[in-house]
């Protein structure tokens, strides 16, 4: 299902010219983390942002919640971020807090120090819908063992008075998810959840959200390196390259036709159990830093097929015919020119 | 000391030492108390601090004497401990056991209720300071700077002359709002660190207020270094107390109070070295078992440090 086919579906977040930018330490410069990012969510369904590390994605999701710590970071002003209609950039702070965790929560890559070692796994998981519903202590309880049974923890009675310390990373994340769906959000942030999970564990949460997704009718925006998680669970993709949106397309359209050479790239670099074994693909370089992105096309420097437009003029993200599939290369308009110089 | 006195002391140590071994026996069942047990020092430091607290509420039943009473400056000034007199006489004559009882009221409340306050004062302030930090943590620190910088006597000097003879309150007051600078820097760079941590942007992220994420999940991580600060910083208020009585501006004599007793005895050190050792003592007493305890609190309160 492609949403830019129906005829006008809600859109339900909306991001748009999203510029979160750094102040560094020594005032050298300003790293420009995220430089007019846009894009859009629509109910129900999942959203994947991918990149290499060091390319925005997870300061756009914590753009999205104003998690991003300020300073050295601010969200510059001229940037949208629109949930239902509302501008979360221009909420005051209490409103703001009543949409976080309430109506868009967010979990975290690291289940390990994402929990708050401290306080019973229970005690964290009835902290949303005690701050947003005012449950009384014994409600709370009882949610925190429903929400512990509903992401599929054994024994529930007995886990919910557990420290985080006493679970497994497996475990632990399972309560993050917990932890975020307690008030059934519309929007989770899904930020690399499977990171520092193992292969099998991976596998088993992905599931979760896609089971638990489907059940309480949320939309996920899943921020990943891994194109084989997008492969498997997103409807649709944003790719980032330098704090850019470089291409966007259903899923299927851009594995089949990936438009940028950037996400040619990382679509050669993964492994393929039905091809011969030969040496991964590698994007040659390495992600330029913030502080000093390349003039023209971002990516022309690691680029095999880039010529001297590339380096002089950025392209916009260009309609490649396909509908919803953009890329931000000039090969759109000029597919000849892509001859490899490698 | 007569059968009374000496009836009153077994009692008290019977109760101390009862009371210890029943909070042992719930270690057996509940977790928390297993861990605050679980080395040996916290027992000792838990049941020397109970004694302590008993003797000096019951300070009339165990002291055998008047302590501000001169039993005969003539005869009995510097006597060496003996069975009549415990810890044997000052130089006034009068019994240093009952002053050390009755003086254990003073001593130990000023410590307690100073350290209190300055600790909760220092809390606050490095917890304000570390969270919010820019032109909070500016002017918070800043002026924690100048606290640090004036010699807390000065202050306190500026104190008596304000109050002319400070009472009770007036001390407790006063030592507490002089003594949290160093705590609050503590807790400064303890907050500067946890802010940062994983959990607390998942607490902003579901909706948590400043408040709660400063006092539920960055503060009882900061449990430790507070808990010891606070147990040295009873020790601190009691060794202050010691040197502003010394100074004439604690404790008004006659009422004796640890600090001011050690004040007393110094002239005749060397002569009565037992009128400045025991008072010492029992502060030296008091500093370690509330370290052993407040080691016992800090397990307790971090579930990490499990054993199998």
């Amino acid at each position: 299902m492609t949403p830019s086919a129906l005829p006008s579906p809600p859109v339900l977040l909306r991001v748009r010219n999203l510029k979160t930018y750094f102040v560094t330490e020594h005032g050298t410069g300003t790293a420009r983390a995220v430089d007019d990012v846009s894009f859009d969510l629509y109910p129900g369904e999942t959203l994947g942002i991918v990149g290499e590390s060091g390319c925005g994605k997870t300061v756009t999701s914590l753009s999205i919640l104003r998690l991003v710590p300020e300073p050295p970071g601010h969200v510059l002003p001229g940037s949208l971020i629109e949930f239902e209609g509302r501008n979360l950039l221009a909420l005051s702070a209490p409103e703001l807090r009543a949409v976080r965790g309430n109506q868009i929560a967010m979990i975290f890559q690291e289940p390990m120090t994402s929990l708050n070692p401290v306080f019973t796994v229970g005690d964290q998981i009835a902290e949303a819908a005690i701050i947003h519903q005012h449950l009384s202590r014994g409600a709370a309880r009882a949610r925190a063992i429903a929400m512990l049974r509903l992401v599929g923890i054994p024994d529930p009675d007995e886990r919910v008075d557990h420290y985080p310390h006493q679970l497994s990373g497996g475990m632990r994340q399972r309560v993050m998810i917990a932890m975020a769906l307690v008030c059934h959000p519309k929007v989770l942030i899904a930020d690399e959840p499977t990171t520092a999970l193992d292969v099998t564990i991976q596998a088993q949460i992905l599931e979760l959200l896609d089971r638990l997704q489907h059940e309480l009718g949320m939309a996920v925006l899943l921020i990943t390196h891994d194109l084989g998680v997008v492969a498997g669970h997103a409807d649709r993709v944003v790719v980032m390259y330098a704090g850019r949106v470089v291409e966007t397309a259903p899923t299927d359209a851009l594995f089949a036709r990936p438009t940028h050479p950037y996400t040619e790239g990382l679509l050669a670099a993964v492994p393929r159990i039905d091809a011969p074994r030969a040496r991964l693909h590698a994007i040659p370089g390495q992600v330029p830093a913030a502080t000093a992105w390349p003039p023209g096309c971002r990516f022309h420097p690691r680029c095999p097929y880039a010529w001297e437009k590339c380096a002089a003029q950025e392209p916009p993200l260009l309609e490649t015919g396909t509908p919803g599939h953009t890329a931000r290369c000039w090969l759109v308009t000029e597919p000849e020119r892509k001859v490899s110089k490698r | 000391m007569t059968l009374g006195t000496w009836l009153a002391l077994f009692v008290t140590l019977v109760v101390a030492a009862e009371a210890v071994r029943g909070l042992r026996h719930r270690g057996l069942h509940n977790e928390r108390w297993r861990r605050f047990f679980r080395q040996r020092t916290t027992s000792w430091g838990l049941g020397i601090l109970t004694f302590l607290v008993i003797v000096a509420l019951a300070a009339p039943l165990i002291a055998p004497f008047d302590p501000n009473k001169q039993l005969d400056i003539i005869h009995l000034t510097n006597h060496p401990p003996s069975w009549t007199f415990l810890l044997g006489t000052d130089v006034l004559s009068r019994d240093l056991w009952s002053r050390v009882v009755y003086g254990a009221r003073v001593s130990l409340g000023i410590g307690a209720l100073g350290a209190l306050m300055a600790v909760s004062l220092g809390t606050l302030v490095g917890a304000l300071a570390g969270y919010y930090q820019r032109w909070v943590d500016a002017v918070l620190m800043r002026g924690v700077d100048v606290g640090l910088a004036l010699p807390r006597i000065f202050i306190l000097l500026m104190a008596v002359a304000l109050w002319d003879g400070l009472p009770f309150p007036a001390l407790v007051i006063v030592i507490g709002l002089t003594s949290w600078f160093g705590t609050s820097r503590l807790v400064r760079a303890e907050v500067l660190s946890l802010r940062q941590r994983d959990f607390v942007v998942a607490a902003r992220a579901l909706g948590a207020d400043s408040g709660r994420v400063i006092f539920r999940h960055v503060l009882p991580n900061a449990a430790a270094p507070i808990i010891v600060s606070a147990a040295l910083g009873v020790g601190n208020v009691l060794l202050l107390e010691a040197s502003l009585s010394f100074l004439g501006i604690g404790i008004k004599p006659p009422e004796a109070s640890w600090g001011n007793m050690i004040a007393d005895g110094a002239p005749s050190i060397y002569t009565a070295p037992w009128s400045t050792l025991f008072p010492g003592l029992a502060i030296s007493l008091v500093v370690m078992s509330l370290n052993a305890v407040a080691d016992g609190v800090r397990d307790a309160l971090d579930p990490r440090e499990e054993r199998a």
